[in-house]
């Protein structure tokens, strides 16, 4: 290498050189908004100065045609600014009504749907996948396309009790994070180790150090040294893979999906709650995950019949209980759904309260 | 002559249906010969659609990076290079977003130009952890790539143990339930500890986010290690004109059924005469009436934040939810935000200094006790830090009169400052 050039270590970049100019002038100032119609926002400021937001759901994943499409799309319906919500979705400022409806048509041309406003299904926060991660189960993208193509009308309208926030993850990390729904890999078998390339790969004590369980001892295999695991122990969580691949957790049928339901960040009303399982061993199956796709159908569908006004899935689970939660949706409940990891008992329930 | 795209029949379907398509996108790529990444990108395609078939991924990590940094390059390389060679190295630039991920149309068409010359030309926007994420790069094209977009005012995110990328909610630039500066705090905290970040040394990750309210919209309180969220001290503010309007639109009974009981604290009445009345002292500032009444009712006017610590995902000892470690923190004045920095920057030393390799500060806490750090950076205990004291009697309550002197002393503090 010839030179070597300096960072300029310049951290967070300041937005305000990019921001919608309206948004800029009125900093700090709004005061209230409203929704004229499913996927737009109208913001007013204590100044009188007005501005509507159009939202758009988009892949993620996007290439530089894609991206110099919305930038069009914003040049000459949107005065040239946009940003992105934390769940990929983009939003269009005008400060003209009138602007409105023909950025919506440039869109809705472009095939990215208006929507993912107030109580709508919104897009499917998402992670990597085969697409790019050295971990996956599934492919996340495939999984967030093939569920979204579902999901349309939820998403351009707003017909849900409350707003409906869905992840997926495809390992039992989870980078997903919380969800009222969340789809994501469940292993079912321990690890496959490879013990030819453990002892070049492995830094043996971290991933000894690794699993919750201590599933896993160092051992000498065909006279090199390896690892081995208690599959007895072992609750297939995947968390020895990344520190050593070759403890191989992946397979084809063996690696399923599971779905969670009932997180929430917000505080609105209950305090924010992490999802829990319902249903388990999906099959991972591409490239449309159709059964899936039925879960999560089904439990919308049941959420958007019987739940109140602004109930999130969480809190109207809460009110009606469990057993009317898995009689509705006809999800086996099994002893798998009985938390067995510690602090267990907080899950347990503690009182005579029974519903018949 | 050009290079052929597979037959990628697993993936063709999911070009199908009405939600626009990523597979579309990466063909377009695949397809534009004019540009450098087409051939990447055509076995790119071929080997995603093995992933498809085998159902397995391909990727290893490895070790790339760029001068002077130590993080936030995700390196890629092939396992199945000998089938796909031409994506045999596909790593990725974190780089972080501007605060509140706003965008003129030039920055954009700007990082496409800078992708297409050296990268893919895919771009995730943004990954789970805020970062715009440049996927797709041969490893000499790392330094040229990361290089040019820092030119253009766009720095590295983190990665590995360390101080990550940070995000904050569109808040104070269109919300009108923001309650602080959430631009001002981001970059005052995450540029000062920008050296966190670039230099990966902490014992794990530390992540801090920042949402102007208690809707949370960046998801802070699972998600951060540290949340900064916004919240107030004093009364709701409520227009009682504005409440008319909404009882003649809704109803009492809607009004009763829906913003009523929903209150988790009983706060809310209305008055004979049509007119609301809030508790604020049973209050908890949930956001919930000021969601469904936006235009009737705005948080107070006294604001500031509330800040939980220890927000993670299950690794290892299980999901944790970030909890309280200040109830209320002003933040108004240039010594506000000040005091808010100083405690970031405790609570990083404080990381640094005691969590074990590979524990996040929540897990640190589990295992040491709140109090203990609490002792550390100096911040007085509260009640609102817990749902419920101890409900066991295993403790050892020698110091339970020096205990309550301190505890009576900066009541008496509290209400000489309050008196000021
Ligand atoms: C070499 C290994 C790894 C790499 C390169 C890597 C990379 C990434 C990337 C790129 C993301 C952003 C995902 C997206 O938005 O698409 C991410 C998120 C995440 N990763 Fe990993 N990851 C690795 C290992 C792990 C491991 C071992 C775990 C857990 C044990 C993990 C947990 C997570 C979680 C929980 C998130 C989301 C976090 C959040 O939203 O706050 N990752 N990772
Ligand atoms: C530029 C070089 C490297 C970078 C950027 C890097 C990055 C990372 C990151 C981000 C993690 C996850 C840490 C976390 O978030 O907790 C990690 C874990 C790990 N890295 Fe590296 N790494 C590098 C080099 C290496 C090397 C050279 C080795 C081994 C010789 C190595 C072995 C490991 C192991 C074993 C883990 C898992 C740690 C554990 O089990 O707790 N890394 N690395
Ligand atoms: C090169 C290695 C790794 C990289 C690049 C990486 C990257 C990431 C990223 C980008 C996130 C999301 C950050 C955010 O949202 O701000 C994340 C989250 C996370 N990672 Fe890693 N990771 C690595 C290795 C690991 C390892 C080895 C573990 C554990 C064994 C791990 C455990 C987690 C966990 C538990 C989270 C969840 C954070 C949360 O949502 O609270 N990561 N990781
Ligand atoms: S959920 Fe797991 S496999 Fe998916 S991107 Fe995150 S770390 Fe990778
Ligand atoms: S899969 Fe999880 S439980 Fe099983 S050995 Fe690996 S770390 Fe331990
Ligand atoms: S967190 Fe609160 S202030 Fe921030 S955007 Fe959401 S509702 Fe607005
Ligand atoms: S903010 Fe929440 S707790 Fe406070 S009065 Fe409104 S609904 Fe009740």
């Amino acid at each position: 290498m010839s030179e070597m050039r300096e960072p300029i270590e310049s951290g967070v970049p300041d937005p305000f050189p990019l921001m919608h100019p309206t948004l800029k002038a009125n900093y700090g100032n709004w005061s209230w908004h409203d929704r004229p119609r499913p996927g737009v926002l109208h913001h007013v400021a204590h100044s009188g100065d007005e501005v509507w937001t159009v939202r758009a759901g988009t892949p993620r994943q996007l290439d530089t045609f894609a991206i110099r499409e919305l930038c069009d799309i914003g040049d000459k319906f949107a005065d040239g600014h946009v940003r992105f919500t934390t769940r990929s979705n983009i939003e269009y400022m005008v400060s003209d009504e009138t602007k409105v409806a023909p950025l919506i048509e440039a869109l809705e041309a472009a095939t990215y749907p208006v929507g993912g406003t107030g109580n709508s299904v919104s897009t499917i926060s998402h992670t990597q996948g085969w697409l790019h991660c050295d971990i996956p189960g599934t492919d996340a993208s495939g999984v967030v396309k093939s569920l979204m193509d579902e999901l349309m009308h939820e998403f351009k309208n707003e017909e849900m009790p409350n707003r409906v926030r869905l992840t997926t993850s495809c390992c039992q990390i989870n980078c997903g994070g919380q969800g009222d729904i969340a789809i994501n890999i469940q292993h079912t078998k321990p690890p496959l180790i490879n013990h030819d390339l453990v002892a070049n790969t492995c830094e043996r004590p971290s991933v000894v150090a690794r699993c919750p369980v201590a599933a896993i001892r160092p051992a000498l295999v065909n006279g090199k040294p390896s690892l081995e695991v208690d599959e007895k122990k072992c609750m297939c969580c995947g968390a020895c893979y990344p520190p050593c691949p070759p403890m191989q957790i992946n397979d084809p049928e063996y690696t399923k999906l599971a779905v969670f339901v009932g997180g929430k960040h917000s505080n609105a009303r209950s305090k924010p709650t992490f999802h829990k399982l319902v249903a388990a061993g999906i099959p991972n199956n591409a490239p449309r995950w159709p059964e899936a796709a039925e879960v999560v159908k089904t439990i919308l569908r049941v959420y958007k019949e019987d739940a109140r006004d602004w109930e999130r899935v969480g809190e109207w689970i809460e009110r009606v209980g469990w057993p009317r939660f898995f009689e509705l949706t006809n999800l086996p409940f099994t002893k798998y759904h009985i938390d067995d990891w510690r602090g267990a008992r907080g899950s347990f329930n503690a009182s005579t309260h029974v519903r018949m | 002559m050009t290079k052929k795209i597979r037959d990628t029949p697993m993936l063709d379907e999911l070009e199908n249906g009405p939600w626009p398509s990523f597979v579309t996108g990466l063909k377009r790529l695949a397809n534009d010969e004019s540009k450098p990444h087409a051939d990447m990108m055509k076995d790119l395609l071929g080997q995603l659609e093995h992933s498809y078939e085998t159902r397995k991924g391909f990727w290893k990590g490895g070790t790339v990076g760029v001068y002077g940094y130590g993080g936030g390059v995700i390196p890629r390389f092939s396992e199945v290079a000998e089938d796909y060679p031409d994506s045999k190295e596909f790593h990725t630039l974190r780089i972080q977003p501007p605060a509140g991920m706003h965008y003129d149309t030039a920055t954009l068409r700007k990082m496409c130009d800078i992708w297409e010359k050296h990268g893919s030309g895919l771009i995730a926007l943004h990954g789970q952890s805020g970062d715009i994420m440049f996927q797709g790069c041969s490893t000499e094209n790392v330094q040229p790539a990361f290089d040019e977009l820092n030119e253009n005012g766009f720095d590295m995110g983190g990665a590995g143990p360390a101080l990550r990328t940070s995000m904050s909610c569109v808040g104070h630039a269109r919300c009108e339930q923001s309650c602080y500066d959430e631009v001002r705090a981001h970059r005052m905290i995450i540029n000062d500890l920008i050296d966190e970040m670039h230099r990966p040394a902490l014992p794990y990750k530390f992540k801090f986010k920042f949402s102007g309210c208690p809707n949370d919209c960046v998801n802070a309180i699972h998600r951060a290690d540290m949340a900064v969220i916004g919240t107030w001290a004093d009364e709701i503010q409520i227009d009682q004109d504005e409440v008319k309007l909404y009882l003649e639109d809704v109803g009492r009974k809607y009004f009763t059924e829906s913003v009523q009981m929903n209150c988790p604290t009983n706060a809310i009445s209305l008055n004979d005469d049509d007119t609301m009345e809030i508790d604020d002292s049973s209050c908890v500032r949930c956001m919930h009436c000021i969601n469904v009444m936006n235009k009737a009712l705005s948080p107070g006017k006294d604001k500031g934040v509330t800040i939980c610590l220890g927000g993670k995902r299950s690794l290892k000892i299980g999901d944790l939810m970030g909890s309280v470690i200040i109830p209320f923190m002003r933040l108004n004045t240039d010594e506000d935000y000040e005091r808010l920095l100083t405690l970031a920057q405790d609570t990083v030393d404080f990381f640094a200094e005691n969590a074990l390799e590979h524990e996040r500060i929540g897990e640190t806490i589990d295992r040491i006790g709140l109090v203990n750090y609490l002792d550390a950076v100096g911040l007085d205990i509260d009640p609102n830090m817990i749902a419920h004291p101890r409900t066991n009697s295993y403790v050892k309550t020698d110091g339970w009169d020096e205990e309550a002197a301190k505890w009576f002393a900066r009541k008496d503090d509290q209400a000489t400052e309050a008196a000021e």
